[in-house]
């Protein structure tokens, strides 16, 4: 059958036939790098023209419909513009820092595509420790924030990258909570174990309730993490006009555009792999009819799926909520979701001794 | 009982925001709501109601004759100095001067559409038009002449 | 001159004890138009807020006084441009106090019904626009929806959407259009299927609440010694509605509730605006199928002239009392006006509610108090 990985072995076999084995990882190097920039600058227009469109409808708007057919070449247009206009770097600022940071957030995004299957056995990289990696990797993201505050020498930016720290290092303990209960279900790191244990079921249905709060505990974990509205307080455009970006403008400022919505894309993955099991089709036990019909749904589209239904989630959350303060977001996170979750892995530990999942 | 307290406040609390996010919901799949005009689009459908302030124009019949005596009524009762009436004297056929408006000169960029001209005109011979898009490349251009050229004023008007 | 350059030199150094001074504004997101504060921070927390204001002064009064009495009604509609009418209909109230006119019913009622329905409009612009402060964006489309509907009402019968110039004095400027109680009606239909809505999507969210409640507190006594009024004044429990109190035209025969909250904080002021809406629907209900037959204008002479002497006269617009004050010298121009706005009495309050509380929090007390600057700078 036609599938990613039917593509990708093919091309390896042709690979290494034509080739020594160096040349041949080399060259698989360099389409798998010139693949996550294609992903990332196609992920970047497709997120931005689904935002506004979700935005619109939801503010009983059209949204943008000018630019191609009914508005989708929308996001196309704005990259051109943002192409086009000037990089400014302002006087007091520190140039070098600043114009790293962009590409830092960038690399970031990068680095976090590593482990994830994006369809059945067609995986970057699917090292042993990959959920681990994907939450070190993410943490990093505060740095590039930080540095775009402070460099910046404006007071809002610094403002928004201080409270983009506080924030995304307290969100990342619930998140890692949340994700340790799977690995405590799944009992491997690995990103292939994980979807491969949830073959006759997803985690989240086999998972009782303690896996229901935990996916819940994840989603609004990395709302906040990626900086997106209600937990938007490193904008805040209200407070602070635009925060830790306020003085970015052109491709710079696409970058960090770009980049968040990537890392948007990216914890959405997980959190499909995680709970929905990546692209493993919808099984339900030991149905074998049932589950062979699923499995003619390609496993590329299960994945896409189930993650562009969480980037959508999220974005709803967007469009419906006013934004918490910052002492009631730090409050949220050290007074209900870190003892929940924490109670929460009790309960999936005891679980996953006792076997009660099924 | 404390913890029951704090679980019925979680659940009063996701219970709001699941309320909102239903609203929020509703709207995006019912496409019907939507309150947003195409405004170039619908253009020969747009439909401005008879009273809308939106520049003032001189009334001219078929014979190019309007019913504007020169009174300067308007041009007192404007606040900021929009109407600037330029006066002639015409000569009668029986051999009497006449005073008639030379020009009407109307500065758009000035006026602040607040009807007070059109309700002084003892001859009702300006109104408001129902025109909205003023914009022009060059200033000069808001300084209109309301009286065609050619034109005079109808029989019988005093 | 002096001060101004004090301020922007003590803004862009750091300050004695390692306050962070930050100018908000004339150009951010949170002002709603060109407010300037000046804020002292310590951390993320308010040490000192100090409005500057001027930078949109149009001296309005200085404009007043070169106009006659008919003309000088428009400007007005330029202070609090949100509630443009009722701005008008306090200069019309103290002109006919000066000309001794009776003011013809069916004109009355006129007012009333258009004053209210601005009343409903500006209170919507205002929850889209706290809303969007608090970062919720969708409320402001929503409230748009039911704004655009009272806008079209206002387009029918005045001719303008936002700057009526309705009134004139001694009555209003045209009859009602023949479709204006239809329209009416529609919109009570449509805000009485909407409101809901209202509370699903702001009021009820947990998040808004524990944004607002509690949050800067206003005691009675401080509201009454700042000079606050309307909402800002009867969220404290302060009982200032200036309809009640002093009625003018036919206030007195209707029937309606001063909306009173004694909480003193954002969320009381919420609520107060809230029930207001609901008791402008109320006044409208009651008049929209009683309005007497009868002239809309009253006669008077072409040229006004008031008698020499001083002439105050106050309403309840969207913000709070509008007075006038205009001593005339018997001529055709007032010698002197002053216009007591609601906004820059309100917005003295901000420093000392605000103080000790957070950044974000100022936000959403600047828009509890309803700043439309142009009232506060006129």
């Amino acid at each position: 059958m036609w599938s990613f990985s039917g593509i990708s072995n093919s091309i390896h076999e042709w690979l290494s036939q034509t080739f020594n084995p160096t040349l041949t990882i080399i060259i698989e190097m360099v389409i798998a790098g010139v693949a996550v920039i294609g992903l990332f600058a196609g992920l970047g227009l497709v997120l931005v023209i689904m935002e506004r469109k979700v935005s619109a409808w939801m503010q009983i708007r059209l949204g943008p419909n000018r630019v191609g057919p009914k508005g989708m070449f929308q996001s196309l247009a704005d990259t051109l513009k943002l192409l086009v206009k000037e990089g400014l770097t302002p006087t007091g600022a520190d140039k070098l820092l600043f114009n790293l940071a962009p590409f830092i957030a960038m690399i970031v995004a990068m680095l976090l595509m590593a482990p994830i299957a994006f369809a059945k056995d067609f995986q970057l990289w699917d090292l042993n420790i990959g959920v681990l990696y994907v939450s070190a990797i993410s943490s990093m993201m505060v740095i590039s924030i930080l540095m775009a505050g402070w460099a910046s020498n404006n007071k809002y930016s610094l403002m928004g990258a201080m409270r983009s720290g506080a924030q995304i290092v307290s969100y990342e303990l619930s998140a890692g909570l949340s994700v340790l209960s799977i690995v405590v279900l799944t009992g491997s790191l690995r990103v292939s174990d994980i979807i491969q244990s949830q073959a006759d079921g997803w985690w989240i249905f086999k998972g009782h309730i303690p896996a229901v709060i935990a996916f819940v505990t994840f989603i609004i974990a990395v709302t906040a993490e990626t900086n997106r509205a209600p937990f938007d307080l490193a904008e805040a455009e209200s407070e602070l006009t635009a925060g830790f970006h306020t003085e970015y403008s052109g491709m710079k400022f696409a970058l960090f555009f770009l980049a968040e919505y990537v890392n948007v894309f990216i914890v959405c993955a997980i959190g499909a792999t995680l709970f929905l099991g990546g692209w493993m089709p919808f099984h339900i036990g030991h149905w074998a009819g049932f589950n062979h019909v699923m499995d003619y749904i390609p496993s590329s589209l299960w994945f896409f799926g189930k993650t562009f239904f969480l980037i959508f989630v999220i974005m709803w959350f967007r469009w419906t909520f006013p934004r918490l303060r910052i002492d009631q977001l730090l409050n949220l996170e050290w007074k209900y979701l870190l003892p929940i979750s924490m109670v929460n892995l009790l309960l999936v530990t005891a679980m996953a001794i006792l076997k009660w999942h099924f | 009982m404390f913890i029951v307290k704090y679980i019925k406040d979680v659940w009063n609390a996701v219970r709001s925001l699941l309320k909102g996010m239903r609203r929020t919901g509703y709207y995006f799949t019912h496409h019907k709501e939507i309150i947003t005009q195409q405004y170039p689009d619908n253009k020969d459908t747009l439909h401005l109601p008879e009273r809308f302030k939106g520049e003032v124009v001189m009334l001219h019949d078929e014979n190019n004759e309007h019913l504007c005596t020169g009174c300067t009524a308007c041009e007192l009762a404007c606040p900021n100095a929009t109407i600037k009436i330029i006066t002639k004297f015409d000569i009668t056929p029986d051999g009497k001067k006449k005073k008639a408006i030379d020009k009407f000169v109307y500065h758009l960029e000035l006026c602040t559409m607040c009807n007070l001209c059109i309700i002084a005109c003892p001859t009702d011979a300006i109104k408001m038009a129902q025109t909205f898009e003023h914009s022009v490349f060059d200033r000069s251009e808001l300084t209109k002449i309301l009286n065609k050229p050619g034109s005079k004023i109808k029989e019988g008007v005093e | 001159m002096y001060r101004q350059t004090e301020i922007i030199k003590d803004a862009s150094q750091p300050g004695i004890e390692g306050d962070m001074v930050i100018n908000v504004g004339p150009q951010h997101p949170a002002t709603h138009g060109v407010l300037h504060l000046v804020i002292t921070l310590n951390g993320e927390t308010i040490k000192k807020v100090e409005p500057h204001l001027g930078y949109i002064h149009r001296s309005i009064e200085k404009m007043c006084e070169s106009l006659s009495y008919r003309q000088f009604i428009y400007v007005t509609s330029r202070m609090d441009y949100l509630s443009a009418h009722i701005n008008n209909h306090a200069c019309a109230l103290c002109v006919e106090k000066g000309l001794q006119v009776e003011i013809p019913p069916r004109a009355q009622v006129i007012r009333i019904l258009m004053d209210e329905l601005t009343r409903i409009a500006s209170h919507e612009l205002w929850w889209g626009a706290m809303a969007m402060d608090l970062g919720a964006f969708t409320p402001f489309f929503h409230a748009f929806r039911e704004r655009e509907t009272i806008n079209d009402i206002m387009e029918d019968t005045c001719g303008a959407r936002l700057t009526m110039n309705y009134i004139v004095p001694g009555g209003v400027m045209a009859d009602l259009h023949p479709d204006f109680q239809k329209k009416t009606k529609e919109f009570i239909q449509l805000y009485k299927r909407k409101i809901h809505e209202y509370d699903e999507l702001v009021t009820g969210n947990i998040i808004f609440q524990n944004r607002m409640k509690g949050i800067g507190y206003l005691s009675p006594e401080d509201a009454v010694s700042y000079g606050c009024t309307g909402p800002t004044a009867r969220g404290s429990g302060v009982s200032s509605d200036i309809r009640k109190l002093y009625p003018y035209e036919i206030y007195d025969k209707l029937e309606f509730d001063e909306v009173l909250e004694s909480a003193g904080d954002s969320f009381a002021r919420y609520m107060i605006r809230i029930g207001e809406m609901q008791q402008s629907i109320r006044i409208i209900e009651q008049l929209i199928d009683n309005i007497p037959e009868g002239d809309f204008q009253a006669k008077t002479k072409a040229v006004l002239k008031l008698p020499k002497g001083e002439y105050y006269s106050r309403v309840e617009t969207a913000r709070g009392e509008l007075g006038v004050y205009i001593v005339s010298e018997n001529g055709t121009t007032p010698y002197r006006i002053k216009f007591r706005s609601p906004g820059f009495s309100n917005l003295s309050v901000l420093d000392h509610i605000a103080r000790g509380s957070k950044l974000g929090d100022l936000v959403a007390m600047m828009g509890t108090l309803d700043l439309v600057i142009p009232d506060i700078d006129r």
